[in-house]
Protein backbone atom coordinates (compact mmCIF):
# COMPACT_ATOMS: atom_id res chain seq x y z
CA UNK A 1 0.00 0.00 0.00
CA UNK A 2 1.72 3.27 -1.36
CA UNK A 3 1.72 5.61 2.03
CA UNK A 4 0.76 8.73 0.79
CA UNK A 5 -1.65 9.19 -2.47
CA UNK A 6 -1.04 12.15 -4.71
CA UNK A 7 -4.53 13.23 -5.83
CA UNK A 8 -4.49 16.44 -8.39
CA UNK A 9 -7.42 18.57 -9.34
CA UNK A 10 -7.52 19.90 -13.16
CA UNK A 11 -10.61 21.08 -14.11
CA UNK A 12 -13.53 23.19 -11.59
CA UNK A 13 -16.08 23.13 -14.33
CA UNK A 14 -16.84 22.91 -17.86
CA UNK A 15 -14.60 26.11 -19.40
CA UNK A 16 -12.47 26.10 -16.60
CA UNK A 17 -8.69 26.56 -17.46
CA UNK A 18 -7.98 23.78 -21.14
CA UNK A 19 -4.56 23.32 -20.20
CA UNK A 20 -4.66 22.91 -16.16
CA UNK A 21 -4.64 18.66 -16.52
CA UNK A 22 -1.29 19.35 -18.65
CA UNK A 23 0.37 21.00 -15.69
CA UNK A 24 -1.00 18.94 -13.35
CA UNK A 25 0.68 16.04 -14.52
CA UNK A 26 3.58 17.56 -15.44
CA UNK A 27 4.34 19.83 -12.58
CA UNK A 28 5.91 16.74 -10.47
CA UNK A 29 4.19 13.59 -8.86
CA UNK A 30 0.94 12.51 -8.77
CA UNK A 31 -1.32 9.21 -8.74
CA UNK A 32 -4.51 10.55 -9.85
CA UNK A 33 -5.82 13.65 -12.32
CA UNK A 34 -9.58 14.09 -11.33
CA UNK A 35 -11.29 16.43 -13.37
CA UNK A 36 -14.56 17.90 -12.57
CA UNK A 37 -16.75 18.75 -15.32
CA UNK A 38 -20.56 18.88 -14.66
CA UNK A 39 -22.08 21.74 -13.21
CA UNK A 40 -26.49 21.78 -12.14
CA UNK A 41 -27.36 22.56 -15.54
CA UNK A 42 -24.51 20.79 -17.79
CA UNK A 43 -26.49 17.56 -18.21
CA UNK A 44 -29.26 18.87 -20.06
CA UNK A 45 -26.65 20.75 -22.60
CA UNK A 46 -25.21 17.15 -22.62
CA UNK A 47 -28.61 15.81 -23.98
CA UNK A 48 -29.50 18.31 -26.24
CA UNK A 49 -25.94 17.74 -27.63
CA UNK A 50 -26.98 14.12 -27.94
CA UNK A 51 -30.35 14.61 -29.34
CA UNK A 52 -29.13 16.27 -32.70
CA UNK A 53 -26.23 13.66 -32.33
CA UNK A 54 -26.14 10.48 -30.35
CA UNK A 55 -22.09 10.17 -30.80
CA UNK A 56 -22.03 13.24 -28.80
CA UNK A 57 -23.37 14.29 -24.80
CA UNK A 58 -20.23 14.20 -22.90
CA UNK A 59 -17.81 16.98 -22.24
CA UNK A 60 -15.47 17.23 -25.43
CA UNK A 61 -13.08 19.27 -23.63
CA UNK A 62 -12.15 15.95 -22.04
CA UNK A 63 -10.83 14.39 -25.46
CA UNK A 64 -8.32 16.94 -25.88
CA UNK A 65 -6.91 16.86 -22.29
CA UNK A 66 -6.63 13.26 -22.25
CA UNK A 67 -4.44 13.70 -25.50
CA UNK A 68 -2.23 16.22 -23.38
CA UNK A 69 -1.65 13.94 -20.48
CA UNK A 70 -1.45 11.17 -22.25
CA UNK A 71 2.19 10.47 -21.81
CA UNK A 72 2.07 10.71 -18.19
CA UNK A 73 -1.08 8.24 -18.00
CA UNK A 74 0.65 5.85 -20.26
CA UNK A 75 4.64 6.25 -18.85
CA UNK A 76 4.16 7.51 -15.27
CA UNK A 77 1.11 5.58 -14.59
CA UNK A 78 -1.00 8.34 -13.64
CA UNK A 79 -4.78 7.69 -13.79
CA UNK A 80 -7.46 9.69 -15.00
CA UNK A 81 -10.84 10.22 -12.81
CA UNK A 82 -13.45 12.57 -14.55
CA UNK A 83 -17.10 12.91 -14.52
CA UNK A 84 -16.88 14.37 -18.76
CA UNK A 85 -19.35 11.47 -19.29
CA UNK A 86 -21.93 13.52 -19.04
CA UNK A 87 -25.48 11.78 -20.73
CA UNK A 88 -23.30 9.56 -23.00
CA UNK A 89 -19.98 8.21 -20.92
CA UNK A 90 -20.10 5.28 -23.57
CA UNK A 91 -19.27 7.92 -26.46
CA UNK A 92 -17.12 9.63 -24.53
CA UNK A 93 -14.80 6.56 -23.79
CA UNK A 94 -14.46 5.70 -27.54
CA UNK A 95 -13.51 9.25 -28.46
CA UNK A 96 -10.95 9.07 -25.57
CA UNK A 97 -9.78 5.61 -27.57
CA UNK A 98 -9.59 6.87 -30.63
CA UNK A 99 -7.29 9.50 -29.35
CA UNK A 100 -5.27 7.31 -27.53
CA UNK A 101 -4.54 4.91 -31.19
CA UNK A 102 -3.97 8.47 -32.41
CA UNK A 103 -1.42 8.74 -30.68
CA UNK A 104 0.39 5.51 -30.79
CA UNK A 105 -0.83 4.38 -27.19
CA UNK A 106 -3.41 1.88 -28.83
CA UNK A 107 -3.73 -1.07 -25.79
CA UNK A 108 -1.91 1.18 -23.18
CA UNK A 109 -5.58 2.53 -21.61
CA UNK A 110 -7.66 0.46 -19.65
CA UNK A 111 -11.17 2.70 -19.62
CA UNK A 112 -13.57 2.30 -17.02
CA UNK A 113 -17.19 3.69 -17.96
CA UNK A 114 -19.90 4.23 -15.30
CA UNK A 115 -23.59 4.16 -16.19
CA UNK A 116 -26.51 4.33 -14.23
CA UNK A 117 -26.95 7.56 -13.51
CA UNK A 118 -29.01 8.54 -16.47
CA UNK A 119 -33.10 8.32 -14.90
CA UNK A 120 -34.22 10.25 -17.95
CA UNK A 121 -35.94 7.07 -19.62
CA UNK A 122 -36.84 5.57 -16.56
CA UNK A 123 -38.97 8.98 -15.15
CA UNK A 124 -42.55 7.76 -16.06
CA UNK A 125 -41.60 3.98 -14.92
CA UNK A 126 -40.70 5.55 -11.38
CA UNK A 127 -43.75 8.53 -10.60
CA UNK A 128 -45.88 5.84 -11.78
CA UNK A 129 -44.48 3.70 -9.01
CA UNK A 130 -44.60 6.21 -6.41
CA UNK A 131 -41.62 8.19 -6.64
CA UNK A 132 -42.86 11.86 -6.69
CA UNK A 133 -39.36 13.52 -7.26
CA UNK A 134 -40.70 16.58 -5.57
CA UNK A 135 -39.00 19.64 -5.96
CA UNK A 136 -36.55 19.79 -3.32
CA UNK A 137 -37.08 23.41 -2.46
CA UNK A 138 -40.64 24.41 -2.89
CA UNK A 139 -41.88 20.62 -2.55
CA UNK A 140 -43.55 20.75 -5.81
CA UNK A 141 -43.92 17.40 -7.35
CA UNK A 142 -42.50 16.62 -11.09
CA UNK A 143 -45.30 16.40 -12.83
CA UNK A 144 -45.82 20.01 -13.00
CA UNK A 145 -43.59 20.20 -14.89
CA UNK A 146 -43.00 16.45 -16.63
CA UNK A 147 -43.43 17.37 -20.27
CA UNK A 148 -41.10 19.96 -20.25
CA UNK A 149 -38.24 17.61 -18.44
CA UNK A 150 -34.65 17.85 -20.57
CA UNK A 151 -32.34 15.11 -18.57
CA UNK A 152 -32.61 13.51 -15.21
CA UNK A 153 -29.77 12.31 -13.19
CA UNK A 154 -28.88 10.61 -10.40
CA UNK A 155 -25.81 12.15 -8.32
CA UNK A 156 -23.77 8.58 -7.52
CA UNK A 157 -21.18 8.07 -5.19
CA UNK A 158 -17.58 6.41 -5.12
CA UNK A 159 -18.74 2.72 -5.23
CA UNK A 160 -18.40 2.40 -8.79
CA UNK A 161 -15.55 4.53 -9.31
CA UNK A 162 -13.27 2.38 -7.06
CA UNK A 163 -15.18 -1.06 -8.90
CA UNK A 164 -13.42 0.24 -12.01
CA UNK A 165 -10.61 1.01 -10.53
CA UNK A 166 -9.67 -2.26 -8.85
CA UNK A 167 -10.99 -3.79 -11.96
CA UNK A 168 -7.66 -2.36 -13.68
CA UNK A 169 -9.06 1.30 -15.31
CA UNK A 170 -6.43 3.54 -15.45
CA UNK A 171 -8.81 6.24 -16.69
CA UNK A 172 -12.90 5.88 -15.48
CA UNK A 173 -14.91 8.08 -16.97
CA UNK A 174 -18.52 8.45 -14.82
CA UNK A 175 -22.02 10.39 -15.86
CA UNK A 176 -23.62 12.46 -13.24
CA UNK A 177 -21.28 11.34 -9.99
CA UNK A 178 -20.65 13.41 -7.60
CA UNK A 179 -18.19 16.06 -7.77
CA UNK A 180 -16.65 14.72 -4.45
CA UNK A 181 -16.42 11.45 -5.13
CA UNK A 182 -14.05 11.80 -7.83
CA UNK A 183 -11.70 12.24 -5.29
CA UNK A 184 -12.69 10.35 -2.76
CA UNK A 185 -12.84 7.11 -4.74
CA UNK A 186 -8.87 6.68 -5.89
CA UNK A 187 -8.57 7.01 -1.62
CA UNK A 188 -10.88 4.17 -1.27
CA UNK A 189 -9.33 1.83 -3.80
CA UNK A 190 -5.44 2.73 -2.60
CA UNK A 191 -6.30 2.67 1.31
CA UNK A 192 -9.03 -0.07 1.51
CA UNK A 193 -11.34 2.16 2.98
CA UNK A 194 -14.17 0.06 3.81
CA UNK A 195 -17.70 1.52 2.99
CA UNK A 196 -18.22 2.02 6.63
CA UNK A 197 -14.86 3.96 7.41
CA UNK A 198 -16.87 6.77 8.19
CA UNK A 199 -14.56 9.28 9.48
CA UNK A 200 -11.42 8.29 6.44
CA UNK A 201 -14.69 8.54 3.65
CA UNK A 202 -15.70 11.59 5.56
CA UNK A 203 -11.82 12.70 4.88
CA UNK A 204 -12.05 11.52 1.13
CA UNK A 205 -15.07 14.65 0.94
CA UNK A 206 -13.89 17.07 2.51
CA UNK A 207 -10.50 16.68 0.35
CA UNK A 208 -12.80 16.42 -2.93
CA UNK A 209 -14.67 19.78 -1.66
CA UNK A 210 -11.70 21.40 -1.27
CA UNK A 211 -9.98 21.16 -4.72
CA UNK A 212 -13.04 20.05 -6.96
CA UNK A 213 -13.88 23.64 -7.85
CA UNK A 214 -9.58 23.87 -8.86
CA UNK A 215 -7.62 26.98 -7.93
CA UNK A 216 -10.48 28.58 -5.86
CA UNK A 217 -8.61 26.98 -2.95
CA UNK A 218 -5.10 28.08 -4.26
CA UNK A 219 -5.32 32.11 -4.21
CA UNK A 220 -8.04 32.24 -6.85
CA UNK A 221 -10.96 33.96 -6.21
CA UNK A 222 -9.53 34.81 -2.54
CA UNK A 223 -10.37 37.76 -0.26
CA UNK A 224 -8.09 37.15 2.12
CA UNK A 225 -5.22 39.59 1.37
CA UNK A 226 -6.20 39.01 -2.23
CA UNK A 227 -3.28 41.95 -3.47
CA UNK A 228 -0.09 40.26 -1.94
CA UNK A 229 -1.16 36.56 -3.89
CA UNK A 230 1.58 36.33 -6.22
CA UNK A 231 1.37 35.16 -9.74
CA UNK A 232 -2.07 34.61 -10.32
CA UNK A 233 -1.12 34.45 -14.44
CA UNK A 234 0.14 31.63 -13.68
CA UNK A 235 -1.73 30.22 -10.79
CA UNK A 236 -0.92 26.71 -9.70
CA UNK A 237 -4.01 24.38 -9.00
CA UNK A 238 -4.50 22.08 -5.97
CA UNK A 239 -3.39 18.61 -4.94
CA UNK A 240 -3.80 16.71 -2.21
CA UNK A 241 -1.11 14.08 -0.30
CA UNK A 242 -3.21 11.92 1.39
CA UNK A 243 -2.32 8.60 3.95
CA UNK A 244 -4.76 6.07 5.10
CA UNK A 245 -6.09 7.38 8.32
CA UNK A 246 -7.89 9.95 6.50
CA UNK A 247 -5.23 13.11 6.96
CA UNK A 248 -4.18 15.02 4.12
CA UNK A 249 -2.21 17.68 2.98
CA UNK A 250 -3.28 20.33 0.67
CA UNK A 251 -0.61 22.02 -1.74
CA UNK A 252 0.49 22.62 -5.16
CA UNK A 253 3.05 22.18 -7.34
CA UNK A 254 6.63 24.11 -7.38
CA UNK A 255 6.82 26.95 -9.10
CA UNK A 256 3.72 27.74 -9.47
CA UNK A 257 1.39 31.14 -8.75
CA UNK A 258 -1.23 31.26 -6.24
CA UNK A 259 -1.29 30.77 -2.82
CA UNK A 260 -2.29 27.49 -0.45
CA UNK A 261 -3.10 28.90 3.41
CA UNK A 262 -4.99 28.17 6.25
CA UNK A 263 -7.15 31.31 4.72
CA UNK A 264 -7.53 30.36 1.26
CA UNK A 265 -8.75 26.84 2.15
CA UNK A 266 -10.95 27.97 4.77
CA UNK A 267 -12.65 30.26 2.08
CA UNK A 268 -13.26 27.35 0.02
CA UNK A 269 -14.58 25.09 2.89
CA UNK A 270 -17.53 27.44 3.13
CA UNK A 271 -18.06 27.67 -0.33
CA UNK A 272 -21.55 26.99 -1.33
CA UNK A 273 -21.89 25.58 2.10
CA UNK A 274 -24.93 24.36 4.10
CA UNK A 275 -25.36 22.82 7.43
CA UNK A 276 -22.14 22.12 8.26
CA UNK A 277 -22.41 19.51 10.46
CA UNK A 278 -24.06 17.53 7.85
CA UNK A 279 -22.56 17.73 4.28
CA UNK A 280 -24.93 14.52 2.88
CA UNK A 281 -23.18 12.72 0.16
CA UNK A 282 -24.18 9.27 -1.24
CA UNK A 283 -21.38 7.54 0.57
CA UNK A 284 -21.18 9.77 4.10
CA UNK A 285 -22.34 12.67 5.99
CA UNK A 286 -19.05 14.67 6.57
CA UNK A 287 -18.86 17.04 9.26
CA UNK A 288 -17.26 20.19 8.96
CA UNK A 289 -17.37 21.45 12.06
CA UNK A 290 -14.76 18.80 12.65
CA UNK A 291 -11.96 19.69 10.63
CA UNK A 292 -8.66 20.82 11.73
CA UNK A 293 -6.66 23.27 9.38
CA UNK A 294 -3.04 23.57 10.23
CA UNK A 295 -0.18 25.67 8.57
CA UNK A 296 2.39 23.38 7.22
CA UNK A 297 5.01 25.32 5.98
CA UNK A 298 4.96 27.05 2.68
CA UNK A 299 1.62 26.45 0.22
CA UNK A 300 0.77 23.60 2.56
CA UNK A 301 -2.41 23.22 4.76
CA UNK A 302 -2.75 20.12 6.95
CA UNK A 303 -5.73 18.82 7.34
CA UNK A 304 -7.29 16.29 10.27
CA UNK A 305 -9.75 15.70 12.67
CA UNK A 306 -12.57 14.86 10.26
CA UNK A 307 -15.70 12.67 11.51
CA UNK A 308 -18.22 11.38 8.76
CA UNK A 309 -21.29 9.38 9.73
CA UNK A 310 -23.76 6.69 7.85
CA UNK A 311 -25.51 8.26 4.30
CA UNK A 312 -29.63 8.61 4.04
CA UNK A 313 -31.01 5.60 1.81
CA UNK A 314 -31.85 8.95 -0.82
CA UNK A 315 -29.66 9.77 -4.06
CA UNK A 316 -30.40 13.26 -4.96
CA UNK A 317 -31.44 13.45 -8.61
CA UNK A 318 -30.92 16.07 -10.83
CA UNK A 319 -33.60 17.07 -13.31
CA UNK A 320 -33.16 19.96 -16.00
CA UNK A 321 -36.26 21.39 -17.98
CA UNK A 322 -37.77 23.71 -20.08
CA UNK A 323 -38.60 27.19 -18.26
CA UNK A 324 -39.56 29.58 -20.37
CA UNK A 325 -37.06 32.48 -22.14
CA UNK A 326 -35.56 35.83 -21.25
CA UNK A 327 -33.75 38.65 -22.32
CA UNK A 328 -31.57 40.99 -20.28
CA UNK A 329 -30.69 44.71 -21.89
CA UNK A 330 -28.20 47.17 -20.63
CA UNK A 331 -27.67 51.24 -21.42
CA UNK A 332 -25.58 53.13 -19.11
CA UNK A 333 -26.21 56.68 -18.35
CA UNK A 334 -23.39 59.24 -17.71
CA UNK A 335 -23.30 61.73 -15.11
CA UNK A 336 -24.33 64.53 -14.32
CA UNK A 337 -27.14 62.57 -12.68
CA UNK A 338 -26.41 59.66 -13.65
CA UNK A 339 -28.73 56.98 -11.62
CA UNK A 340 -31.68 59.54 -11.98
CA UNK A 341 -31.56 59.49 -15.62
CA UNK A 342 -31.28 55.65 -15.52
CA UNK A 343 -34.17 55.44 -12.69
CA UNK A 344 -36.07 57.65 -15.83
CA UNK A 345 -35.73 55.66 -18.40
CA UNK A 346 -36.06 52.75 -16.26
CA UNK A 347 -40.31 53.97 -15.58
CA UNK A 348 -40.34 55.04 -19.90
CA UNK A 349 -39.45 51.64 -20.39
CA UNK A 350 -41.81 49.74 -18.14
CA UNK A 351 -44.54 51.85 -19.56
CA UNK A 352 -43.99 51.31 -23.02
CA UNK A 353 -43.96 47.25 -22.36
CA UNK A 354 -47.24 48.06 -20.36
CA UNK A 355 -49.02 50.05 -23.51
CA UNK A 356 -47.61 47.22 -25.91
CA UNK A 357 -49.61 44.76 -23.95
CA UNK A 358 -46.57 42.52 -23.32
CA UNK A 359 -46.72 40.84 -20.20
CA UNK A 360 -43.81 38.66 -18.31
CA UNK A 361 -43.71 36.22 -15.19
CA UNK A 362 -40.69 38.19 -14.15
CA UNK A 363 -39.46 41.93 -14.84
CA UNK A 364 -35.96 42.63 -13.17
CA UNK A 365 -34.43 46.66 -12.82
CA UNK A 366 -30.81 46.90 -11.62
CA UNK A 367 -28.21 49.89 -11.46
CA UNK A 368 -24.58 48.77 -11.88
CA UNK A 369 -22.48 51.60 -10.34
CA UNK A 370 -24.96 52.66 -8.18
CA UNK A 371 -26.85 48.87 -6.40
CA UNK A 372 -26.62 45.79 -7.91
CA UNK A 373 -25.07 43.76 -6.39
CA UNK A 374 -25.09 45.66 -3.06
CA UNK A 375 -28.57 47.37 -3.07
CA UNK A 376 -29.45 49.72 -0.53
CA UNK A 377 -25.86 49.03 1.28
CA UNK A 378 -24.16 50.32 -1.37
CA UNK A 379 -25.16 54.00 0.28
CA UNK A 380 -25.77 57.30 -1.77
CA UNK A 381 -24.30 56.73 -5.38
CA UNK A 382 -26.61 60.05 -6.77
CA UNK A 383 -23.11 61.65 -8.23
CA UNK A 384 -21.78 58.33 -9.47
CA UNK A 385 -19.74 59.02 -13.02
CA UNK A 386 -21.98 56.42 -14.81
CA UNK A 387 -24.69 54.01 -13.94
CA UNK A 388 -25.67 51.09 -15.90
CA UNK A 389 -29.49 50.36 -16.74
CA UNK A 390 -29.67 46.59 -16.44
CA UNK A 391 -33.37 45.43 -17.34
CA UNK A 392 -34.49 41.51 -17.59
CA UNK A 393 -37.69 40.23 -18.31
CA UNK A 394 -38.58 36.56 -17.93
CA UNK A 395 -41.66 34.71 -19.53
CA UNK A 396 -43.24 31.65 -21.03
CA UNK A 397 -43.95 33.53 -24.39
CA UNK A 398 -40.86 33.19 -26.08
CA UNK A 399 -42.68 36.23 -29.03
CA UNK A 400 -43.14 38.72 -26.40
CA UNK A 401 -39.69 38.23 -24.63
CA UNK A 402 -38.26 38.50 -28.46
CA UNK A 403 -40.85 42.18 -28.96
CA UNK A 404 -39.18 43.25 -25.53
CA UNK A 405 -35.65 42.91 -27.33
CA UNK A 406 -36.84 45.46 -29.47
CA UNK A 407 -37.50 48.55 -26.95
CA UNK A 408 -34.24 49.22 -25.71
CA UNK A 409 -32.26 50.72 -28.66
CA UNK A 410 -35.09 53.68 -29.10
CA UNK A 411 -34.86 54.70 -25.67
CA UNK A 412 -30.46 56.15 -27.04
CA UNK A 413 -32.47 58.33 -29.53
CA UNK A 414 -36.06 59.13 -27.15
CA UNK A 415 -35.43 58.70 -23.83
CA UNK A 416 -33.34 60.35 -21.03
CA UNK A 417 -30.00 62.04 -22.03
CA UNK A 418 -26.24 61.25 -21.95
CA UNK A 419 -26.72 57.71 -22.68
CA UNK A 420 -24.44 55.20 -24.17
CA UNK A 421 -22.99 52.31 -24.16
CA UNK A 422 -25.66 50.37 -26.36
CA UNK A 423 -22.85 48.93 -29.29
CA UNK A 424 -23.49 45.36 -28.44
CA UNK A 425 -26.81 45.72 -30.28
CA UNK A 426 -30.27 43.86 -29.47
CA UNK A 427 -30.31 41.87 -26.53
CA UNK A 428 -30.51 37.84 -27.15
CA UNK A 429 -33.75 35.77 -25.99
CA UNK A 430 -32.19 32.53 -24.49
CA UNK A 431 -34.08 29.55 -23.87
CA UNK A 432 -33.81 28.46 -19.76
CA UNK A 433 -33.07 25.29 -19.16
CA UNK A 434 -34.03 25.61 -15.13
CA UNK A 435 -32.69 23.03 -12.18
CA UNK A 436 -35.03 20.74 -10.57
CA UNK A 437 -33.82 19.20 -7.18
CA UNK A 438 -35.00 16.10 -6.22
CA UNK A 439 -34.47 12.76 -3.86
CA UNK A 440 -35.04 9.37 -5.06
CA UNK A 441 -34.45 5.77 -2.85
CA UNK A 442 -31.37 5.22 -3.76
CA UNK A 443 -32.80 1.26 -4.41
CA UNK A 444 -33.90 1.91 -7.56
CA UNK A 445 -30.37 3.49 -9.17
CA UNK A 446 -27.76 0.71 -9.78
CA UNK A 447 -25.04 1.75 -11.09
CA UNK A 448 -23.40 -0.14 -13.65
CA UNK A 449 -19.02 -0.53 -14.48
CA UNK A 450 -17.63 -1.99 -17.48
CA UNK A 451 -13.70 -1.49 -18.42
CA UNK A 452 -13.09 -1.59 -21.93
CA UNK A 453 -9.59 -2.39 -23.09
CA UNK B 1 -16.35 52.24 19.28
CA UNK B 2 -17.38 51.37 15.77
CA UNK B 3 -15.53 48.66 13.45
CA UNK B 4 -16.46 47.24 10.36
CA UNK B 5 -16.43 44.09 9.52
CA UNK B 6 -14.68 44.56 6.56
CA UNK B 7 -11.66 44.98 9.09
CA UNK B 8 -11.91 42.16 11.17
CA UNK B 9 -13.43 39.30 8.78
CA UNK B 10 -12.88 37.99 5.32
CA UNK B 11 -15.68 36.18 3.73
CA UNK B 12 -16.79 33.69 0.39
CA UNK B 13 -19.98 33.25 -1.04
CA UNK B 14 -21.77 30.86 -3.01
CA UNK B 15 -25.51 29.76 -4.18
CA UNK B 16 -27.62 26.50 -3.46
CA UNK B 17 -30.81 26.76 -5.60
CA UNK B 18 -32.35 30.34 -4.65
CA UNK B 19 -30.40 30.25 -1.87
CA UNK B 20 -26.94 32.74 -1.29
CA UNK B 21 -24.39 31.39 1.87
CA UNK B 22 -22.45 33.63 3.15
CA UNK B 23 -19.02 31.89 4.91
CA UNK B 24 -17.77 34.74 7.42
CA UNK B 25 -14.27 34.25 8.27
CA UNK B 26 -12.06 35.73 11.48
CA UNK B 27 -9.58 37.69 10.28
CA UNK B 28 -7.74 36.19 14.08
CA UNK B 29 -8.71 33.31 15.65
CA UNK B 30 -9.61 35.97 19.08
CA UNK B 31 -11.91 38.09 17.01
CA UNK B 32 -14.23 34.96 16.63
CA UNK B 33 -16.12 34.66 19.59
CA UNK B 34 -17.21 38.64 18.47
CA UNK B 35 -18.79 37.65 15.56
CA UNK B 36 -20.43 34.73 17.16
CA UNK B 37 -21.97 37.18 19.90
CA UNK B 38 -22.49 40.48 17.15
CA UNK B 39 -22.78 38.95 13.75
CA UNK B 40 -26.23 37.24 14.62
CA UNK B 41 -29.25 35.43 12.66
CA UNK B 42 -31.18 38.82 13.29
CA UNK B 43 -27.92 41.45 12.60
CA UNK B 44 -27.79 39.86 9.44
CA UNK B 45 -31.60 39.46 8.23
CA UNK B 46 -31.90 43.05 9.27
CA UNK B 47 -28.71 43.97 7.09
CA UNK B 48 -30.36 42.56 4.39
CA UNK B 49 -33.88 43.70 4.79
CA UNK B 50 -35.56 44.58 1.42
CA UNK B 51 -32.74 42.14 -0.67
CA UNK B 52 -33.77 39.18 -0.11
CA UNK B 53 -37.11 37.50 0.69
CA UNK B 54 -36.56 34.64 2.96
CA UNK B 55 -35.29 33.56 6.02
CA UNK B 56 -31.71 34.13 7.30
CA UNK B 57 -30.17 30.61 8.94
CA UNK B 58 -26.70 30.86 10.80
CA UNK B 59 -24.04 27.97 11.72
CA UNK B 60 -21.37 27.94 14.06
CA UNK B 61 -17.89 26.29 13.08
CA UNK B 62 -15.56 27.72 15.34
CA UNK B 63 -12.98 25.45 14.06
CA UNK B 64 -12.76 27.36 11.55
CA UNK B 65 -13.29 31.06 13.19
CA UNK B 66 -16.10 30.81 11.04
CA UNK B 67 -20.00 31.47 10.54
CA UNK B 68 -22.00 30.22 7.88
CA UNK B 69 -25.18 32.32 6.34
CA UNK B 70 -28.01 31.24 4.10
CA UNK B 71 -30.30 33.79 2.54
CA UNK B 72 -33.05 32.05 1.37
CA UNK B 73 -34.84 33.42 -1.05
CA UNK B 74 -31.73 35.83 -1.93
CA UNK B 75 -31.25 35.32 -6.20
CA UNK B 76 -34.64 36.21 -7.71
CA UNK B 77 -35.03 32.30 -8.25
CA UNK B 78 -31.39 30.95 -8.28
CA UNK B 79 -29.56 29.36 -10.83
CA UNK B 80 -30.84 30.25 -14.40
CA UNK B 81 -34.06 31.71 -14.01
CA UNK B 82 -32.59 34.10 -11.65
CA UNK B 83 -32.05 38.04 -13.95
CA UNK B 84 -29.62 39.16 -11.06
CA UNK B 85 -25.97 40.29 -12.51
CA UNK B 86 -25.42 38.03 -9.04
CA UNK B 87 -27.47 35.28 -10.52
CA UNK B 88 -25.07 32.93 -8.01
CA UNK B 89 -24.59 35.16 -5.11
CA UNK B 90 -20.84 35.58 -5.50
CA UNK B 91 -20.44 38.42 -3.82
CA UNK B 92 -23.24 38.98 -1.20
CA UNK B 93 -19.61 38.09 0.60
CA UNK B 94 -18.57 41.43 0.53
CA UNK B 95 -22.45 42.57 0.92
CA UNK B 96 -22.24 41.64 4.57
CA UNK B 97 -18.89 42.87 5.15
CA UNK B 98 -20.59 46.29 5.15
CA UNK B 99 -21.88 45.65 8.26
CA UNK B 100 -20.38 47.61 10.82
CA UNK B 101 -20.46 46.50 14.60
CA UNK B 102 -20.73 48.95 18.31
CA UNK B 103 -18.30 46.91 20.38
CA UNK B 104 -17.90 48.78 23.98
CA UNK B 105 -14.09 50.62 24.00
CA UNK B 106 -12.90 48.41 26.67
CA UNK B 107 -13.34 45.19 25.13
CA UNK B 108 -12.31 46.42 21.46
CA UNK B 109 -8.77 47.63 23.06
CA UNK B 110 -8.38 43.75 24.52
CA UNK B 111 -9.21 42.29 21.20
CA UNK B 112 -7.15 45.12 18.93
CA UNK B 113 -9.85 45.86 17.08
CA UNK B 114 -9.27 48.42 14.06
CA UNK B 115 -11.39 51.42 14.58
CA UNK B 116 -13.69 52.46 11.74
CA UNK B 117 -12.30 54.83 9.63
Amino acid sequence: MKKVVRIAAGQGFWGDDLDAPRRQVEGGPIDYLMLDYLAEVTMSILQKQKERDPSLGYARDFVGAMESVLPGVVERGVKVIANAGGVNPAACASAVKAVAEKCGAAGKLSIGVVTGDNLLGRLDELLAAGHGLANMDTGEPLSTVRDKVLSANAYIGSEPIVEALAKGANVVITGRSTDTALTMAPLRHEFGWSNESWDQLAAGIVAGHIIECGAQCSGGNCLYDWRSIPDLANVGYPLVEASADGTFVVTKHPGTGGRISVPTVTEQLVYEMGDPRSYITPDVIADFTTIRLADDGQDRVRVSGIKGKPPTDKLKVSIAYQAGFKAVGTLVYAWPDALDKAELADKVLRERLHRLGLRFDRVLTEFVGASATHGHLAGDQRNAPEVQLRFGVRGSNRAMVERFTREIAPLVLNGPPSVTGFAGGRPKVEEIVAYWPALIDKSVVTPVVEVIQ
Amino acid sequence: MKVRLVDIAHARSGDKGDTANVGLIALRPQWYALLEKQVTRDRVAEHFRGMIDGAVERYELPNLNALNFLLHGALDGGGTLSLKTDAQGKVYSTALLRLVLDVPDEEAKTLKLPAAR
